[in-house]
């Protein structure tokens, strides 16, 4: 043991002045970058896109988007302590804490939410449920896989007659409100015993911290179900659900059909785009679609930096949507872009 | 010694002046190196009575909220503002519990092993390797835990659990439920296996510093192996054997990425073992970056105060366990 103690003393100061040579470094490229640079926080949702988005914008223009995935919440609470230049955030706030707050916000990017399960041999896509099944399922109404309501929606389907596992976030997440956000929508009975929010008291079932969480749950525990955004249950190959819509469909998790729910959306009649797609009635809509807000200042303590911030939200959504295309994220449709840049116009000074 | 230098002489004939003054600075000296030594220690009070004191303070809301129901509440609605401590609280303690039941008996016999059994050439690695294990970052222990323990338990332990366990009078409804794998008995166990090298490290070295006069002596009277240890190296390291199973126990209360990734994280009360469960520090870690409302917020530190409290309490408890003994043995 006090062999030992020189070198592991030695190797603790050799850490500690690479952290302090590293946090000066640090200091000093913050410091040299002039005084355009954006910074924003919140959403771990759409952090691969902003951070692959400020990659392509600082190549293209100089311009450095700093975006830290700090959650939705905490986004909301930076922003709202004006001490970043923008916030963001999966679920949106409501028109009247805006107004307090002298806050606006418009939506920059679409994605969505898939049930997923594990069953022996069930492949991706085969296994259809509607919203009542869905949310009997995590109020734990529904237990075993070979319930009649679920064999009803699937015939000829073999399910067996395993107890059903639920699996579901066990962080605040604006996967999860925009997950129990369609629940409340579809259940009745889901909105009075459970209710929404970004983290919820769950019936039944485990939790798993973030999506990686949920799908590392979901693999490892057999008869499982769980939800995870689309891109997570995309690239780890495991089964999903298909839903029934609000227009009576069965539809597939994938891009067309989020784009659909976000195109059928209304969005005309919301104020300050505070509207949550789910349950969207197009004949093509997913049901748990979802969208990420950006929240800004309505009238920005410093211009010269909202404007580069704006600069880069109009690169984003003019030039920035095909790049979301090929990270699984769905571009807004172009009605909605006209309407957000209306929208900067009239709201933002 | 036997001649005296010239010089000395010079030095014993200086005046009482000097000699005083001296004397005087000497005794500031000490004063100040009291000090110092003083303030060294009355930061750590200072420290430990800040910390408490700030989670007091954060926590106040949802003590001043809920009151005594904090603690005894199994609810925790983030929606309708409703938050109650006693799922983290019973989580931490009886995973810890468990921990405990397997980490104490290994510990011992890696420790027992090290110093009267094994041969010497195996003494070195052994001991090494058990230090590397108390390296390892615990959310290592965490993904090996979901990885390759969770599956193995759900395919084999815990069904066999079940089978014969679960209709056992009196602690059968422990051990019902589905096999998922994860749960409390899991995080116990990955808990367990974390901590055995802290206590089996501090058993070895205690066990080494027992005389080996009184050792000879007891296998000369013909005592055995077994003999030795528990009437001769056992009472003679006592205190620090326990000492060292609570520093393994602090550390399981406040472990939090191990457990977070076999615990389930689920906000429900069950008494069965194979059940998911919550515990303090987990619901600290996974919902803290996302408390959306003032009360949620205070809530989590508000458990974080009582992580000290039971933490506290868990380690005076011990310390009059101590005394008891000590008491009983006439020290």
């Amino acid at each position: 043991m006090n062999r030992l103690k020189p070198t592991v003393s030695s190797i603790a100061r050799g850490l500690l002045r690479s952290v302090c040579l590293a946090g000066l470094a640090g200091a000093a490229m913050t410091g040299a970058a002039g005084a355009t640079d954006v910074t924003g926080a919140g959403s771990s949702f759409v952090y691969p896109l902003i951070s692959q988005w400020s990659t392509d914008y600082n190549a293209a223009t100089g311009t450095k988007v700093n975006y830290t995935s700090i959650g939705s919440g905490a986004g909301i609470a930076q922003i709202k302590a004006a001490t970043i230049d923008f916030g963001a955030s999966d679920k949106p706030m409501a028109a009247e804490e805006l107004a307090q707050s002298g806050l606006a916000q418009f939506p920059i990017v679409i994605g969505g939410v898939v049930p997923v399960v594990n069953i022996d041999g069930v492949a991706p896509g085969k296994l259809r449920l509607d919203g009542a099944v869905l949310a009997g399922i995590f109020l734990g109404t529904i237990t075993k896989w070979n319930d009649p309501a679920i064999a009803a929606l699937n015939p000829g389907l073999a399910l067996g007659t395993a107890a059903i596992s639920v699996v579901h976030r066990s962080d605040g997440s604006g996967t999860t409100f925009n997950f129990v956000n369609y629940l409340s929508k579809v259940s009745p009975d889901w909105k009075s015993k459970v209710g929404e929010g970004t983290s919820v008291q769950w019936p039944v079932g485990v939790g798993g911290k973030g999506n990686e969480g949920v799908a590392a749950y979901v693999k490892q525990i057999k008869n499982s179900i769980g939800y995870v955004e689309l891109e997570y249950a995309l690239k780890t190959g495991m089964s999903y659900a298909a839903l029934k819509n609000h227009a009576g469909n069965f539809v597939q998790p994938g891009l067309d059909t989020f784009e659909a729910a976000a195109a059928s959306a209304d969005w005309a009649s919301a104020k300050d785009f505070q509207l949550v797609i789910t349950d969207a009635p197009g004949a093509t809509a997913w049901p748990i679609a979802a969208s990420v807000f950006i929240i800004v200042y309505k009238q920005p303590k410093d211009a010269a930096r909202s404007k580069s911030a704006f600069d880069f939200f109009r690169w984003s959504l003019e030039k920035g949507q095909a790049r979301a295309k090929e990270l699984n994220y769905v571009a807004l449709p172009p009605a909605l872009v006209k309407s957000i840049e209306k929208y900067w116009a009239t709201e933002i000074k | 010694m036997s001649t005296v230098p010239p010089e000395a002489i010079g030095l014993a004939a200086l005046d009482d002046a000097r000699i005083k003054a001296r004397a005087i600075r000497e005794t500031r000296q000490d004063a100040f190196f009291r000090g110092l030594l003083f303030a060294a220690a009355a930061l750590v009070l200072i420290v430990l009575g800040a910390a408490a004191c700030s989670m007091l303070w954060g926590g106040r809301l949802a003590f001043q909220t809920f009151g005594w129901d904090f603690l005894v509440s199994d609810e925790w609605d983030a929606v309708g503002h409703r938050f109650g401590a006693f799922v983290p609280i019973y989580g931490t303690l009886v995973s810890s519990a468990i921990a405990m039941l397997i980490a104490i008996p290994v510990s011992f016999g890696i420790a027992l092993f090290l110093t009267e059994i094994a041969p010497a050439w195996l003494r070195g690695p052994v001991g090494a390797a058990i230090e590397l294990l108390a390296g390892i970052p615990s959310i290592i222990y965490g993904m090996w835990g979901l990885f390759s323990f969770v599956p193995l338990m759900a395919e084999y332990v815990l069904p066999w659990v079940n089978e014969h366990l679960g209709a056992a009078p009196w602690i059968g409804p422990l051990f019902q439920g589905p096999p998922l794998g994860i749960g409390m008995l899991t995080a116990g166990i990955v808990l367990g296996i974390m901590v055995i090298p802290f206590i089996s490290s501090v058993m070895r070295d205690v066990f080494r510093t027992v005389p080996a006069a009184l050792k000879e002596s007891a296998y000369a009277l013909g005592s055995t192996t077994w003999e030795v240890v528990w009437k001769v190296v056992l009472p003679y390291t006592r205190s620090a054997v326990i000492g060292g199973i609570f520093l393994g126990l602090g550390r399981a209360l406040g472990e939090t990425m191990a457990v977070t990734f076999v615990l389930g994280n689920a906000h429900q009360l069950s008494l069965s073992l194979l059940m998911p469960g919550n515990s303090i520090a987990a619901t600290i870690a996974n919902e803290f970056s996302e408390a959306d409302s003032d009360i949620y917020l205070s809530s989590l530190i508000a458990l974080g105060f009582l992580l000290f409290v039971v933490t506290f309490i868990v380690l005076a408890l011990a310390r009059l366990m101590l005394r008891g003994l000590e008491r009983r043995d006439g020290r």
